[in-house]
């Protein structure tokens, strides 16, 4: 488990799966869900294992949550927002949605 | 040096390469195989994974029969595959569509196909020619761009990654000594065999198969065969991976079992660098979201480029020296659609000492031909 090094000073709020979780404005998601306690943001596409964020800096695509609506976004690359609507995912991305 | 001749050395342990030597190990043969280095230009590590039939043989009848028999061929490959390593390749072949985006390209492609046909007496792969809307009928999330569509039901694809895990696992279990970075400089034809030279040592090999991919134009010349090359670099675009949606495959486009998206199929002709071209990426984009306009949402997460291994003509070469007897070369453009001929069929024959007739038309006697002409 992930502890922060210092007091958050100027929270932000956002869900994570219905959960509130505070954060640091200026965070990466990624960042934000460790720090939150999060362990497991997913489950594998092909093997259905659970998985975590892991380069934090844009390479391997183990971080990748649904935000607002939007699926496989690299958690590691964006800044937290106050709002934000985080949702785990299980299972490979939908393309046929809204399609149909 | 004291050491006996090895029985039989594979020289490239990319697909033809690894396929061949899993064929001679499983023939009984004692297999080594001489693989090069990492960073040598390895078309088994960017293709496109495409068990193909459809198209291939225009004027070149023999190699429309040789592709149709070895996608026949495959699930037996895979059986045995299996049965081997308890790796699935995850081959499927419930078909593969053209998509044309326009009435020439489809009408270009049908004469073709009826020409394939034609010179085959009949014995190609079956086919039909889709209008539009047939095409979406069989696929609904095909975009309105799609004018008609060519389908064959023998096309497929498997999962080449496991294909080559799988090849090298069967080699292992089957006791071909397999040697990674093993460069060969020269060749020389001895009393007892060919001795084999490079950075590593020296080897001397009572019998040899050349499947070193594009370097068998340069080691071919040395048993006295021929192998002249094309350059055709191809460029390759890989999506997140997706919920299953389009379960075929085409020449163009397929979705991989574990559900990432493959886009490619271009070719420059004029480089040999490694770099891919973003001019290319978005022609094949362009095409791709035109066929498929679900792609439009999806992200691109990954992008390489490859060196095809392409004989000048587009037909593989196989052949046995004349002039050095228990030299053969094997070259193609297609290791993972020929795979099951060359694991079933020409590793056994090379096994035997001698290809059979049926693979005549695949010499490389016909360059010279074709250099007089």
């Amino acid at each position: 488990m992930l502890r922060r090094l210092r007091e958050v000073t100027d929270p932000v709020t956002f869900s994570f799966d219905g959960c509130p979780v505070t954060a640091e404005r200026g965070d990466t998601l990624a960042a934000a869900l460790l720090a939150g306690g999060i362990d497991t943001i997913r489950h594998s596409v092909v093997g259905d294992q659970p998985r975590a964020p892991y380069c934090l800096m844009g390479v391997c695509f183990e971080c990748l949550v649904t935000v607002d609506g939007v699926q496989n976004r690299q958690s590691c690359l964006m800044e937290v927002r106050d709002g934000m609507v985080v949702a785990s995912q299980r299972g490979g991305r939908q393309v046929l949605q809204g399609n149909r | 040096m004291t050491s006996s001749p090895l029985e039989m050395v594979v020289i490239g342990g990319g697909l033809v390469g690894s396929t061949l030597a899993w064929g001679l190990a499983r023939a009984g043969l004692q297999t080594t195989v001489l693989d090069g280095a990492d960073l040598d230009p390895r078309a088994s590590r960017a293709n496109f994974a495409l068990v193909w039939v459809q198209g291939k043989g225009v004027g070149k009848p023999a190699y429309a029969l040789w592709s149709k028999a070895s996608a026949e061929r495959w699930p037996q490959l895979a059986a045995a595959l299996l049965e081997d390593t308890g790796i699935d390749v995850s081959l499927n072949q419930n078909g593969g569509f053209s998509f044309a985006l326009d009435p020439l390209e489809l009408e270009t492609w049908q004469a073709e196909m009826q020409d394939i046909v034609r010179e085959t007496n009949g014995r190609a792969a079956p086919f039909e020619v889709l209008s539009g809307a047939e095409t979406r009928d069989r696929l609904p999330f095909v975009g309105p761009d799609v004018v008609g569509s060519i389908y064959s039901p023998l096309d497929g694809h498997v999962n080449a990654l496991r294909l080559f895990r799988a090849l090298h696992m069967g080699m292992k279990k089957r006791n071909v000594d397999y040697r990674a970075g093993y460069p060969i400089e020269r060749i020389e034809p001895v009393r007892d065999g060919f001795r084999l030279t490079g950075p590593k040592g020296t080897l001397v090999a009572q019998r040899i198969v050349l499947a070193a991919g594009l370097d068998n134009n340069r080691l071919a010349e040395m048993v006295g065969l021929h192998a002249p090359m094309k350059r055709s670099k191809g460029q390759i675009l890989v999506t997140e991976k997706c919920a299953p949606f389009f379960d075929y495959t085409s020449a163009t486009m397929r979705q991989t079992d574990e559900g990432g998206v493959m886009i490619g199929d271009s070719e420059e002709t004029h480089t040999a660098a490694h770099a891919t071209n973003q001019d290319i990426s978005a022609v094949l984009a362009n095409r791709a979201v035109r066929t498929f306009p679900v792609l439009g949402d999806l992200n691109i997460v990954r992008s390489w480029t490859g060196q095809r291994v392409k004989p000048l003509d587009g037909l593989p070469i196989y052949e046995q020296s004349a002039a050095h007897p228990g030299a053969f070369i094997a070259v193609c453009h297609s290791g993972v659609t020929l795979a099951a001929n060359h694991a079933l069929v020409v590793a056994p024959q090379i096994a035997a000492g001698a290809l059979s007739h049926g693979l005549a038309a695949f010499g490389s006697q016909r360059f010279h031909a074709s250099q007089t002409a």
